[in-house]
């Protein structure tokens, strides 16, 4: 595959993890957090930390869209999805993710019409072939995502389906990265920059980072190689007494974003006074809900939701974990109480959260698994 | 996780002028190109996919940059290596 | 609300607990808390070993994923009423001796939508499942039983072309379809048709059953076809390629491999649900060994590959339905190779990867990439993993 193979080569990953080794400073321990839930998902699936020097470690962080919903959302839509004339469609990755009472699966078994998609457009294609019944796209993700469901409400609009609306639960990045930076216990030398993300926004909302908070940020893309290539920049950054942000990604993320993009946010979302992130708490003008005047498409207006917040458990320690003062294994009630089956907190909801990648692709302890795979 | 994947553009749908048929590996599926700055792409050029739309067109240049970066330190790790070779030998 | 509190910054209004969780976590409140990631991993060890409960108060999908949750149900559930030492095996057939000659035993019922699909039917699937199971057996297969049900208004057209699709099916695996039973439902009962395939065969020879480290693992083919091929079929993705279901019998293949190499072969899986990863995580779990698999070895089409990167699924999960997994002592691989390639059902097999002795019960996966990970049974099917 073009653009993914070139930057899974084994013998190029040799020569960059030497390179990275050699800009190490013995004795000096470098943390860095990658802030994308895909970033944490790669650096498991491809085993890239077996290329990292053991004084650097990556910390997973919040960015993953799925895990940070908090339960009363799920509730709030599986509510939803309960009324007889209503069809829900989200991505797979909500499907398992449990609320106060079950996931949309366990809906689903009781009788719900919850369905998968691929994109929000099919299930505007959905209300189109039900006029009949209300689709409800239960919209998540990042600002990635965020432009999908703006055009999509657009031509929903456009299209005349006032069958059709979105239950809006986009979060955006930055506030998240604020709120980590603002943490007290926190110990980052630097963080590598969603992609994806960036594709959106650019690289220049990233620039406080490093002018505020005296931290470098590279922008990196999803394959082993970016990724690899990515912790080298911020290396050199720190050798070189730099905090700059950089863009490893230029193949994908123009430096100044896809204004088009925003356009289509900023037309159809507005931003919330405030969100709840699982893990993370509350976290000021960090989620987009539909405009005024794209009210006949927002389902928190045309459904009455129970919007009760579901506490995790005190035992889940998701926020110690967030911020790198934990890692997974460390938390109290990881792998027993808190499993893929039943994740207890955010991290162990979907495979790109820190805890479900760590207990899915590493749960081993490194020695072990290098003897066996010699 | 914003799961995008690059896939080559291999035609533009004269009646959905709004669709290309993109290509990922012998996979093709009609994504929305709405979203792309400065035009829409023509067959052979690469975009990223994610749900659906492309949200990018693949820099070419750009590629080719970072990929001559991994080659060159690849070749001076491959120099290093052999140096070591050939001073054990010595 | 100004700035960015992290966790409880008083907006604990009316806020309420999940019971699930909070239950969750006082089930496991006596675990004492150690700090050494080993022991974390033991304790983890611990918790997966416990004798499994079903959790869900309905079925849902993910207990037929053949992932976790499957295993769950059955041994929770089947073998918490059923359970004898034939059962307990778990294995594809169960096999016996009756009057002296050594018999095997198995049944598979057929689900699938659409039923007709690029490559085959529901017929073909319910006739190669049971064959499938027989022969990694070790079984010669001989004969089958077919139940049917059907859905009130179900075209007489569509079971004729599946039935049409079992007669040949069977007669290219040599067994004859013996014995059989229909059931008609309400409309809306079912979904068109499901069959329910049992089948005997004659025990030839049985791979030893002993797993040890040493002995390399083979797959008989590209995997996943199958289950990308259903996944596109059902048009909802609206992904298209030019993919085909990889169901066949492997009765033939298998006996070719046997005459080769019959004393060597310790162990063969059909893989069908949960994919390829499941079966090596099943055999590395009963056998208490690990395995090392070579990612650049698992054979898998582009377009296989190509999907699963657009859904974000990963092949080693995907089901087959004419793809065995077989283990064969190190110093056969060879020899078990070349057999299974001389066979054209095995042209695309692979040696891909080795057993160990540790960690006992994991499936290692040395990446492409030059990393290593390991590769888990799965909770339910494999979700598309996009936003």
């Amino acid at each position: 595959m073009r653009h993914v193979d070139e930057y899974r080569d084994a013998g190029k990953a040799r020569a960059l993890a030497a390179s990275i080794a050699s800009l190490c400073e013995p004795g000096r321990e470098y943390t860095f957090m990658e802030v994308c839930g895909g970033h944490t998902h790669t650096i498991y699936k491809h085993g890239i930390e077996d290329y990292l020097p053991d004084n650097v470690t990556l910390v997973h962080g919040p960015g993953c869209p799925v895990c940070v919903i908090p339960m009363g959302r799920v509730d709030d839509a599986i509510h939803i999805a309960r009324r007889p004339d209503v069809i829900l469609a989200t991505f797979g990755d909500m499907m398992r993710v449990p609320g106060g009472h079950g996931s949309f699966f366990d809906a689903k078994a009781a009788g719900a019409d919850v369905r998968m998609v691929y994109s929000p457009l099919d299930a505007l294609r959905i209300a189109e072939r039900n006029p009949g019944r209300r689709v409800v796209f239960m919209a998540i993700g990042f600002e990635t995502t965020a432009p999908s469901t703006a055009m999509t409400v657009l031509r929903a609009r456009a299209a005349g389906l006032d069958n059709f609306s979105v239950f809006a639960n986009h979060v955006t990045i930055i506030p998240a990265i604020k709120a980590i930076l603002d943490s007290p216990d926190l110990r980052l030398d630097g963080f590598l920059g969603p992609g994806h993300v960036s594709a959106v926004i650019g690289c220049r909302p990233y620039e406080f980072i490093a002018r505020d908070h005296r931290k470098p940020i590279v922008v990196a893309g999803f394959e082993p190689l970016d990724i690899l290539r990515s912790v080298h920049m911020l290396l050199v950054q720190l050798r070189e007494g730099r905090c700059e942000v950089e863009n490893q990604y230029g193949r994908v993320v123009p430096w100044d974003g896809n204004a088009k993009a925003l356009q289509a946010i900023n037309e159809t979302m507005e931003l919330r006074p405030y969100f709840e992130w699982r893990g993370l708490g509350f976290i000021s003008h960090s989620a987009l809900r539909v405009r005024d005047g794209y009210a006949a498409h927002d389902a928190e207006r045309i459904f009455d939701v129970p919007g009760v917040r579901v506490a995790d458990p005190k035992a889940c320690q998701c926020g110690e974990v967030l911020k790198g003062v934990l890692k997974p294994w460390e938390c109290k009630v990881f792998g027993t109480a808190c499993t893929p089956e039943t994740p207890i907190g955010t991290c162990m909801v979907s495979s790109e959260g820190a805890c479900a990648a760590y207990y899915n692709f590493g749960r081993f302890t490194r020695d072990r698994v290098r003897e066996a795979t010699r | 996780m914003c799961l995008g994947i690059p896939g080559e553009v291999v035609e533009i749908q004269s009646d959905r002028p709004d669709l290309a048929r993109v290509d990922v590996s012998g996979v093709r599926r009609s994504i929305n190109i709405g979203l792309l700055e400065d035009g829409p792409p023509a067959p052979g050029d690469w975009v990223l996919i994610h749900v659906g739309f492309a949200l990018s067109k693949i820099d070419e240049s750009e590629a080719r940059a970072a990929l001559e970066f991994l080659e060159s330190i690849g070749q001076a790790y491959a120099d290093e290596i052999d140096a070591l070779r050939e001073s054990r030998i010595d | 609300m100004t700035g960015a509190g992290l966790n409880g910054n008083g907006m604990d209004e009316g806020v309420r607990t999940a019971g699930w969780a909070e239950a969750a976590v006082a089930e496991h409140a006596h675990a004492a808390p150690v700090s050494r990631e080993e022991q974390v991993l033991e304790r983890i060890d611990r918790a997966r070993r416990r004798k499994p409960r079903v959790r869900e108060e309905a079925i849902t999908l993910a207990h037929g994923s053949g992932g976790k949750a499957t295993r769950t149900l059955i041994e929770a559930v089947f073998l918490e009423e059923f359970g004898n030492p034939l059962l307990d095996r778990l294995d594809d057939s169960a096999r016996f001796a009756v009057d002296g000659a050594r018999l095997a035993f198995t049944t598979d019922s057929s689900v699938v939508a659409p039923l007709f699909f690029p490559g085959g039917d529901i017929g073909d699937l319910a006739v190669n499942g049971t064959v499938n199971d027989l022969a990694v057996s070790g079984a010669t297969p001989l004969y089958l039983s077919a139940g049917f049900i059907l859905e009130e208004g179900f075209p007489v057209a569509d079971l004729r072309r599946i039935t049409a699709s079992m007669r040949r099916a069977a007669e290219a695996a040599g067994v004859s379809i013996v014995t059989g039973d229909t059931k008609v439902v309400e409309r809306g009962k079912a979904d068109g048709c499901y069959i329910s395939t049992s089948g005997v065969g004659a025990v030839r020879r049985a791979p030893s059953g002993s797993v040890r480290p040493g002995d390399a693992v083979l797959v008989t083919g590209p995997i996943g076809e199958h289950g990308i091929t259903i996944m596109l079929a059902r048009g909802d993705l609206d992904l298209e390629a030019d993919l085909a279901s990889d169901t066949a019998a492997l009765n033939g293949l298998i006996a070719a491999l046997m005459d080769a190499c019959g004393g060597e072969v310790r162990r063969m899986r059909d893989a069908t649900r949960g994919g390829v990863a499941t079966v090596l995580n099943e055999v590395a779990g009963e056998h208490g060994v690990a395995i090392v698999v070579d990612e650049d070895a698992v054979p898998v089409h582009p377009a296989v590959r190509g999907a699963s990167e657009l859904l974000g699924i990963d092949p080693m999960y995907v089901a087959c339905e004419g793809r065995a997994v077989v283990v064969v002592s190190g110093g056969a691989a060879g020899t078990a190779l070349a057999a299974l390639r001389a066979h054209p059902l095995g042209a695309g097999a692979a040696v891909i990867g080795h057993v160990k002795d540790d960690p006992p019960g994991l499936v290692l996966l040395r990446t492409a990439f030059g990393g290593t990970r390991i590769v888990d049974l799965m909770v339910g099917d494999p979700l598309p993993r996009i936003c």
